[in-house]
């Protein structure tokens, strides 16, 4: 994470002096952003540069749904099914995908190109049924949609 | 068209979230007049006299939640604006940030100059995406033309922002909660007292507002607290972002001029419902809301729904809320046992665990719906649900538990033969159908 401190430095100009710990979940993401998981190393190196305890850290880590400690497929497909999507066809795209991709959410392809979670409300109730796909939302998705949306994902 | 605008008053291109597209509509003019022409407690004065209530669940009094702050009383004050919006069936405040981004700045600059704050927030919910990239442009637009940062229009007023992104914590929404995620830690609910405008962020007096609410602030402060107030009714001035889904011809974001018609709202403005089909219920303000009296049902059936209008003493006279805004309409042939289990998964999956009721309460709750889907109930499981429910009630730090067991006695009340007919046939009254078939 060494690398990513200039851009740490640049954030802290915004923020109050003497609060560094502020900087925990944003320099966390931002390490998963590059790395794709957060990796033993990346947590000994904000303990040092933000001055944290590592229990502090780790704590933080097991409580956020998006951080995480191990790499996942290339392609992160989240299916929302809370009340709106599931109202909206959010069960159906799910059969799907987990018909097509062969796995279970929770689970990654064996080429590592798919990862397939199940998430809550992702704010999209208007535009239902939603797939993430990393950070991008892919709303009123159909049957066909999907079909053009899964080939482009390589 | 659903009433007077407030903040949907422009017509969307695709360049109307700009700088030069909101000064053009009069934006920033609000901030100069204050800046030059006001003391910071006019400025709150105007927000009071305005009976602006927040619009993020609880519909305090915003005035009054600011005068729990002395501008002047030489601490460091913080201003946050709630973006973390998670309460399923609401997505107005990303109307807000994607659309009139604009709005919620030159607002939180008034809000920060009006209560004494030299560093602002936005906390936002980690899964939004464009909404953050309209966000962070917007902001980065605005320090460039010297509206953040030190000496703003050289009024000797300084103020920086910094947008933090949550990281996937439907708790963070609670407002004392987001405060620890600030902060670098786990977002675990505060109790109260101390009051947030006492003891909040950093230990120091701090004002968490709804986007939405700190939105309207500029508007109130251009047009006046009189003209704020000639909009809406008495005792719900002003209009509200309603998100409508489910069952509905045409779902989205509206602007609600408070004590409109609810029926109208329904079925001309959004379309009536799906197939044609009749209303089964309606969830008016998001799944919960954060609104803490025990007899706080969150359905409403068709009947009640008929005949209401949309504002927050009509909805709380009929033991509701209008919440967070956040609609979900429910057509007839929609099984609400199986629409309780989603709801009672997701309390489940986010509880934070801080409080024994919740943490045990949810989880218990959960297995034993999805028990009931599995068609395997038990004739006692209502009572049951009912007993934990009320054991939530009142007994945790925030309001999560509560919601729970709301979520759950509403349905029940509501709903119970749907239930009975579950446990002893082993299966759905309605095939088990959620969508609109």
């Amino acid at each position: 994470m060494k690398h990513l401190i200039p851009e740490f430095e640049h954030l802290k100009k915004r923020l109050p002096p003497g609060h560094d710990a502020t900087l925990l979940v944003p320099c966390l993401r931002r390490v998963q952003e590059d790395r794709g998981f957060i990796a033993d190393s990346d947590i000994d190196g904000l303990v040092e540069y933000l001055g944290v305890p590592r229990i502090q850290i780790e704590e933080v880590l097991s409580f956020y749904g998006m951080l995480r400690r191990a790499p996942i497929g290339r392609w992160h497909l989240q299916v929302c099914h809370n009340v709106s999507c599931s109202m909206r066809g959010a069960e159906r795209l799910l059969d799907d995908l987990t018909g097509r991709l062969g796995i279970q959410p929770g689970e990654t392809t064996p080429d590592r190109r798919f990862t397939l979670s199940t998430v809550e409300c992702l704010g999209s109730c208007g535009t239902a049924p939603v797939l993430m796909v990393n950070e991008a939302y892919h709303e009123n998705l159909s049957a066909a949609d999907l079909d053009a949306l899964l080939e482009r994902l390589d | 068209m659903p009433g007077r605008k407030v903040l949907m008053d422009f017509e969307v291109t695709p360049d109307s979230h700009s700088l030069a597209a909101y000064r053009a509509r009069g934006g920033y003019q609000a901030l100069e007049k204050a800046l030059r022409t006001m003391q910071p407690r006019e400025v709150t004065q105007e927000i009071v006299d305005s009976g602006l209530q927040g619009r993020g669940g609880a519909a305090f009094p915003a005035g009054r939640k600011w005068q729990g702050i002395d501008p002047d009383d030489g601490q460091p004050h913080y201003l946050i604006a709630n973006a973390d919006e998670g309460e399923p069936g609401t997505f107005k405040d990303r109307w807000v940030l994607e659309y009139n981004p604009h709005a919620l700045l030159e607002s939180m600059l008034l809000a920060s100059y009006a209560l004494g704050v030299r560093h602002a927030f936005v906390y936002i919910r980690g899964e939004y995406d464009i909404p953050w990239r309209r966000l962070d442009a917007a902001v980065e637009e605005a320090y460039g033309e010297g509206l953040f940062g030190e000496d703003i229009l050289g009024s000797g007023f300084s103020c920086d922002l910094f947008v933090f992104r949550g990281a996937g914590a439907y708790v963070c929404g609670e407002a004392s909660s987001l405060l620890g995620s600030i902060e670098g830690s786990r977002a675990y609910p505060r109790n109260r007292p101390p009051r947030m405008t006492v003891r909040g962020l950093y230990q120091a007096p701090t004002v968490v507002n709804n986007v939405e609410t700190l939105a309207t602030i500029a508007w109130i402060l251009r047009n006046g607290a009189a003209a704020f107030r000639a909009i809406g009714t008495e005792r719900s001035p002003g209009t509200r972002l309603i998100s409508v889904s489910g069952h509905i011809r045409n779902p989205g974001v509206y602007e609600v001029e408070l004590g409109y018609s609810w029926a109208k709202f329904l079925h001309e403005d959004c379309g009536g419902l799906l197939c044609n089909k009749p209303l089964k219920a309606v969830i008016p303000g998001g799944i919960s809301s954060q609104v803490l009296t025990g007899k706080d049902a969150k359905v409403l059936t068709a009947e009640e729904v008929e005949c209401l209008t949309l504002d927050h003493e009509k909805l709380r006279s009929a033991g509701s809320s209008l919440g967070s805004g956040g609609m979900i309409v429910i057509a007839e042939g929609t099984c609400m046992v199986r629409l309780l289990q989603i709801m009672l998964r997701f309390y489940h999956h986010e509880s934070c665990g801080q409080c024994t009721p919740c943490r045990e309460g949810t989880g218990w709750m959960h297995r034993v719906i999805d028990r009931i889907v599995a068609g395997e109930g038990r004739p006692e499981d209502i009572d049951t649900l009912h007993h934990v429910a009320r054991y939530n009630d009142g007994t945790t730090i925030c309001g999560l538990g509560d919601a729970a067991g709301y979520a759950a006695t509403a349905m029940l009340d509501n709903f119970r033969d749907e239930f009975e007919y579950f446990i002893e046939h082993g299966r759905s009254k309605f095939g088990g159908n959620l969508e609109c078939r």
